[in-house]
């Protein structure tokens, strides 16, 4: 279950205000002795959906584990702008081996903690879609397979974007990359089958499955913290858009994110041991083509001609993700006291 | 406690013995045994403190090692063959990150063609990794240099390669004076790490590194390797002090006093070599023979000291260098150079291919009289290759040339060797 | 002086286990041994061979074996298909896994001049199926091979089978190395009579 939505009726909106909030409810960030993790400093471009999704996960863990965690970084855009020799942004152990083999190098972290006796060290494995969905993808299963007591993030912006913006396994069809470029009959990325990589993690049955995006940050906090309430196997697959690479506004990296979730194009859920136990509705509706529009690398399919038959296909992939998660069921009354619930809180 | 054992299991004893703290297998021949004897020890509790972990690739074996080692633990691995150049990527990230992981390498040839048998070519390859190499002779040697190989990779900071000869070692059954645990726990100290992932001392390990610092960090992994060459010796020294036993060094000569052929080689045909070299004695030819148990870091000094009397060497190697020949020889033509001695290379033992004394007889007779190729294809049968070769010139179609030749040879299955 | 063993069987039979419980019987009498598969991703019912080297000194050669003193053959089917007794020294051994007598198995051209007294045969299989209730012959044939060549004792041998199996599968071999043991034994010693007679 993902964060308790927190209603502020004095500005009408769902927008948090620490200050007046209980501190139980407050996110990890509003606490001045939070970790801090990733320290400010490092060399990620203005707007980066990664830097800023890392830091609230890695704080909320850090805070779940009591500062007791070391993490396992994938060669990538996460790992490169955090640590310019000699200079590191990291206020926690870390270690950085291979761009694929990063599940496994958390594997052995987590393998020599047990040996030790230090099972009150938990261990957490990080890359990017291409370190994840692709070239470490083999390290990830068999990580998952053997329910090794890590929890591995995902940190997904659709491509390779450390290298210069390449296609990875998680590049959404049409989308424009360096090595899908918008020439052709067919411009952009092809239809693929897709490479779901939270729900292939379901496959495997693993204790924890979660997805969010940068959207609601307070929801990343909460399935951070709760991933470290299992052992074993756990996944979080962060959306975390790319201005560079997806061609939007580094000042619109929030909205665009929470475009992703309201068209249905990324379906935020827990899956607990292989089932579905809950998925955020969509409040407010909205055809793909909002989406799609705030993206340069979409641009192809509105100028010079409007691809209507493209937008139909990818509306056709929301739709299926808002059937496949109920994304717009009705929530049901709440059988627990509205705080435990994913019911708004009311705050007069 | 001598034993009559496998070697594979011998190895496997020592290195339980030696309390390593993560271990990550991946089946691949002929390294199987050490790893399934490893296992069997950590399941029936033998073994205690100790994860086995069954990988799904030498890739991730390595960088389970990695992780293991870079948090403090005692890993070991073992692999061969396409498993090494599988997990190459990783094996250069652990030399690079100065993590004391200890591997053994069950040489095994490298494919095409897939062939399973023993050969250099998969340790070779490595020669460049960063890793210290050391080439056992018999079983027990690989058996000692386990328990030195976790001292020397901790005391540097270094990963350490154990090469033994697959199927001729491994799986062979030998007396093997198997190291007891008293002996190894006053021997090896536990492992303390010059850098380790601690969440009460945060440090970053694996930074990016630009053109402003990488040689100077590339350097010291050189420096290290020179730091070894002093370390090995003493290590081995140490070792003969606390097991009575003459194991690992830098080189190992046999009868090269006053030898004018000094043959050079690494691994389990030593032996083979020595009884060669004991019969011609017999019959006064003035040969010796000159292992080297540490290729690398290569011993340039030991070599050239150890050299310094004889008029030719000859170089018997189970690896070569496509397209140039010898590498073995390459390096000792390095300790040799200023040096009027005559250097041979001979190319024996691949893929499995049995060096017999008969053929080493009439090899180092022909070395005596100067008569050798500077290199040498051991018992290669040149018509095969050409008949290949004009097949291939008759048809520009002429199919794949192993599947050929082995049509040429015949039927394999009843003969013996 | 080295005495050397080849083992020739077929993928299952324990060629390889044969030649370890030899050398386990040989060091257990205080000399050096060595024992090798000739190596291979064999699989069931391939032929295979086996090695044993034994010594009073330290054993450094690692070729195969190319001139046996003693030859092991643990499935007949092998004989006109491989060649079995390759390099066999003057004087050397044989022992077959038959039932059959050696006229009646039609190698007398491959053993030609062959004293009568070192090459028999013994019903390895029938024994094991007998004592053990499974048809694995090789143990049973280093009975055989003690009583052939006395190169190691009937007692060092059930040794090193109580040292690898345990329970009946280690009392089934024991009785059938030890029968195969008293029938070659027994063989030979009227071979020896007959032609010193």
């Amino acid at each position: 279950m993902g964060a308790v939505p927190v209603k502020f009726y004095q500005v009408g909106s769902f927008a948090v205000g620490n200050r007046l909030l209980d501190p139980d409810l407050a996110s990890v960030q509003s606490d001045p002795e939070r970790a801090n993790s990733l320290t400010s400093g490092h060399r990620a471009c203005q707007g980066c959906g990664e830097a800023l999704g890392a830091r609230y996960a890695l704080d909320a863990i850090m805070r779940a584990t009591k500062g007791q965690m070391i993490a396992v970084n994938a060669t990538g855009c996460l790992e490169v702008f955090s640590t310019p020799y000699p200079e590191t942004s990291w206020r926690l152990p870390w270690l950085h081996s291979l761009f694929g083999n990063a599940p496994a190098v958390a594997t052995g972290v987590a393998a020599a903690m047990h040996a030790k006796g230090r099972d009150d060290i938990r261990v957490v494995g990080q890359g990017g879609d291409g370190g994840t969905v692709d070239i470490g993808f083999a390290c990830l299963s068999g990580m998952f397979e053997r329910n090794d007591d890590v929890l591995y993030i995902c940190y997904d912006n659709q491509a390779y974007m450390n290298t210069g913006v390449q296609r990875s396994g998680a590049t959404p069809p049409a989308a424009r990359t360096a090595t899908t470029q918008t020439v052709g009959p067919e411009p952009g990325n092809v239809f693929g089958q897709g490479k779901d990589v939270p729900r292939i993690a379901m496959a495997h049955e693993i204790p924890y499955v979660a997805t969010a995006t940068v959207a609601d940050l307070r929801d990343l906090e909460a399935k951070a913290t709760r991933a470290m309430e299992f052992r074993g196997a756990r996944y979080l697959h962060v959306l975390v858009p790319c201005p560079l690479g997806w061609g939007s506004a580094s000042c619109d990296t929030i909205k665009v994110a929470r475009l992703a979730t309201q068209s249905g194009l990324f379906p935020v859920f827990e899956a607990v041991n292989g089932e579905v136990t809950s998925s955020t509705k969509i409040r407010h509706q909205v055809p793909v083509e909002e989406y799609l529009k705030l993206q340069s690398r979409y641009a192809h399919l509105f100028r010079p001609t409007r691809r209507d038959d493209v937008i139909k296909k990818l509306q056709a992939m929301a739709d299926r993700n808002i059937e496949r998660y109920g994304l717009l069921e009705p929530e049901l009354a709440p059988a627990v006291p509205a705080a435990m619930s994913n019911e708004p809180v009311e705050v007069a | 406690m001598l034993k009559q054992v496998e070697g594979s299991m011998a190895v496997a004893e020592a290195v339980a013995a030696c309390r390593p703290e993560v271990i990550c297998a991946y089946p691949i021949s002929p390294q199987t045994h050490i790893v399934e004897g490893l296992s069997r020890m950590v399941k029936a509790g033998t073994l205690t403190s100790c994860e086995f972990v069954n990988v799904e690739s030498e890739f991730a074996a390595m960088s389970v090692a990695i992780g293991a080692s870079a948090a403090g633990a005692r890993a070991y691995t073992a692999t061969a063959s396409q498993g090494l150049l599988y997990m190459v990527e990783a094996v250069y990230n652990a030399s690079g990150l100065g993590l004391p992981i200890v591997m053994t390498v069950a040489n095994r040839a490298i494919g095409a063609p897939i062939n399973i048998w023993n050969d250099h070519s998969d340790a070779m390859s490595q020669r460049d990794s960063g890793w210290i190499q050391l080439y056992a002779e018999t079983n027990q040697e690989a058996t000692d240099l386990h328990v030195q190989a976790f001292l020397i990779a901790e005391e540097l900071s270094l990963p350490v390669m154990v090469c033994m000869d697959g199927f001729i070692l491994t799986h062979a059954y030998e007396q093997v004076d198997v190291p007891e645990q008293a002996q190894v726990d006053a021997f090896l100290p536990p492992f303390v790490p010059r850098q380790v992932l601690d969440p009460d001392e945060p440090v970053s390990i694996g930074s990016m590194v630009g053109p402003e610092a990488f040689t100077e960090v590339r350097y010291l992994a050189h420096a290290r390797q020179m730091q070894a060459l002093e370390l090995i010796p003493q290590v081995s020294a140490d070792f003969k002090r606390a097991f009575g036993r003459d194991s690992g060094g830098l080189v190992r000569p046999y009868r090269i006093q006053d030898a004018e052929t000094v043959v050079i080689a690494l691994g389990s045909i030593l032996g083979t070599i020595k009884d060669v070299v004991d019969e011609m004695r017999d019959q006064g030819v003035s040969i010796g023979v000159l292992g080297i148990t540490s290729f690398r870091p290569f011993p340039l000094d030991a070599l050239r000291e150890a050299l310094a009397g004889a008029k030719r060497v000859v170089v018997l190697e189970k690896a070569f260098a496509v397209g140039i020949g010898g590498i073995v020889s390459s390096n000792v033509r390095t300790a040799l150079a200023g040096q009027p001695t005559a250097n041979y290379t001979v190319v024996a033992g691949l893929g499995g291919r049995p060096i017999g004394k008969d053929s080493l007889h009439t090899l180092f007779e022909q070395a005596g009289r100067d008569e050798l190729e500077p290199l040498t294809f051991l018992d290669l049968d040149h018509e095969l290759v050409e008949r290949e070769l004009a097949r291939e010139r008759a048809n520009r179609r002429s199919g794949p040339s192993a599947e050929n030749m082995l049509r040429d040879v015949g039927a394999v299955g009843p003969r013996l060797h | 002086m080295v005495f050397q063993v080849r083992i020739h069987g077929r993928g299952g039979q324990g060629v390889v286990t044969a030649a370890e419980l030899l050398s386990v019987a040989a060091f257990a009498e205080g000399r050096h041994a060595q024992a090798f598969p000739s190596f291979g991703s064999e699989r069931t019912g391939a032929p295979v061979v086996a090695f044993c080297r034994i010594s009073a000194t330290e054993i450094r050669v690692r070729e195969p074996v190319m001139n046996p003193n003693a030859v092991i053959v643990q499935d007949t089917t092998l004989l006109h298909h491989v060649d079995v007794f390759s390099g066999l020294v003057d004087g050397g051994y044989v022992l077959v896994n038959s039932a059959h007598s050696l006229e009646s198995l039609g190698i007398g051209d491959l053993t030609g001049g062959m004293t009568a007294s070192r090459i028999v045969t013994v019903p390895a299989t029938d024994l094991a199926l007998e004592h053990l209730g499974r048809p694995v012959p090789n143990i049973v044939l280093l009975g055989g091979l003690a009583a052939l060549t006395g190169i190691v004792s009937l007692p060092s041998v059930v040794d090193a089978v109580r040292q690898k199996f345990h329970g009946s599968v280690a009392d089934g071999n024991i009785a059938a190395a030890t029968a195969a043991f008293e029938l070659v034994q027994s063989q030979v010693e009227e071979r020896v009579d007959a032609q010193a007679g």
